[in-house]
């Protein structure tokens, strides 16, 4: 459920850049995640491909995710650790005065497309010759 | 052989929820319109505190109550027979609202001549959380029964909001629920949290909610 509803946004703001780009169908589309974000990657790699029937531009599409490390930053000791381990305390000196500084993100890193741009028919003639 | 072209694109997934919030957010304050985000989990208090802080507002300002849920109607009701107007949203599944699902659930009710509209959210205490929905506050619930510990399982519902409701302060005898402990966890997550502890049963602490929520309305709708 929770996945579903970041995927339909995920999907929105893709099939917008694919219309933007005159593209017909996009090949792979190349998310970053981070570890701490909450989206559980196989939930979310199930509802895109349940999803993606529905769609104009990305029906062919694959989705591959880049997990990103949850690395947190403590304001005392100012030395940085592995969230998931640890979570809000310094395994340093003890302190909760500590933030995240990666690991909350669900980025759209970029997409691929198969085919060459159909604004410029030019260069693939020239391939030819 | 086709050539692969990439296109990037380096944003969030919710940079385009994020920007539709803020339109929504400044054509509300010009139409002078405080948009108040309600969240919790289920069972929480959300209604039985809404009628509460209703019945003590709603002499003073024009409000408007939007209930959102999966299905069913039953909430609604139940705010109409409070004398306010209100409608029910259904998500259609979906476990959150976002600001295009918000906005076309306040031209649905029309907002031009109210003061206040609440937005009671899915029950849910993931979702929507990560979805602005271009309220002018966001605030939360959370009651006895759930327990202390939630700032530390949900922490992201307690960074976003502005005001903390702990409901059901009547039971507090049954639970081992420590009133100290929400506080400090809490604030580790928000500093600048506002929290109430009320019974929206019986009515305890409302008061103190209704000044800040007043206060909160005021400032916004000010010229």
């Amino acid at each position: 459920m929770h996945e579903l509803g970041i995927v339909m946004h995920m999907i929105g703001q893709v099939e917008r850049v694919a219309e933007e780009n005159g593209v017909d169908q996009v090949a792979k589309i190349n998310m970053e995640i981070g570890e701490v974000s909450s989206v559980v990657p196989d939930l979310f790699t199930d509802c895109f491909h349940w999803a993606k029937k529905k769609t104009k531009h990305l029906r062919e599409a694959e989705l591959e995710l880049i997990i990103l490390e949850g690395v947190s930053y403590c304001q005392d000791c100012k030395g940085t650790y592995k969230t998931t381990e640890f979570a809000k305390k310094c395994p340093y000196c003890g302190s909760d005065n500590t933030y995240l500084i990666t690991g909350s993100e669900i980025n759209i890193r970029d997409i691929e497309v198969a085919d060459p741009a159909p604004s410029q028919p030019e260069r693939k003639e020239e391939n030819h010759v | 052989m086709s050539d692969v072209r990439i296109i990037e694109i380096k944003q969030s997934v919710f940079a385009d929820n994020d920007r539709e919030a803020d339109r929504l957010r400044s054509e509300l304050k010009g139409k002078r319109t405080f948009l108040l985000n309600l969240m919790s989990s289920p069972g929480s208090g959300k209604t039985t505190t809404l009628q509460q802080t209703v019945a003590r507002l709603k002499d003073e300002m024009k409000i408007g109550v939007m209930e959102a849920d999966i299905d069913s109607s039953v909430d609604a009701e139940k705010m109409a027979k409070t004398g306010v107007r209100s409608i029910q949203l259904h998500t259609g599944g979906m476990c959150h609202l976002d600001a295009g699902m918000t906005e076309q659930g306040l031209k649905e009710i029309g907002v031009d001549d109210l003061d206040l509209v609440v937005l009671e959210n899915v029950g849910n205490l993931v979702c929507p959380a990560e979805f602005d929905t271009g309220a002018a506050r966001n605030a939360m619930i959370l009651s006895v029964p759930e327990g202390h510990d939630k700032p530390l399982k949900y922490p992201l519902i307690f960074t976003v909001c502005d005001a903390l409701i702990i409901n059901k302060i009547d039971v507090l005898p049954y639970f081992d629920f420590d009133m100290d402990k929400v506080v400090e966890y809490a604030h580790m997550r928000n500093p600048k949290l506002k929290i109430f502890p009320i019974c929206a049963k019986t009515g305890e602490g409302v008061d103190a909610w209704c000044d800040w929520l007043r206060e909160q309305v005021r400032s916004w709708n000010e010229r």
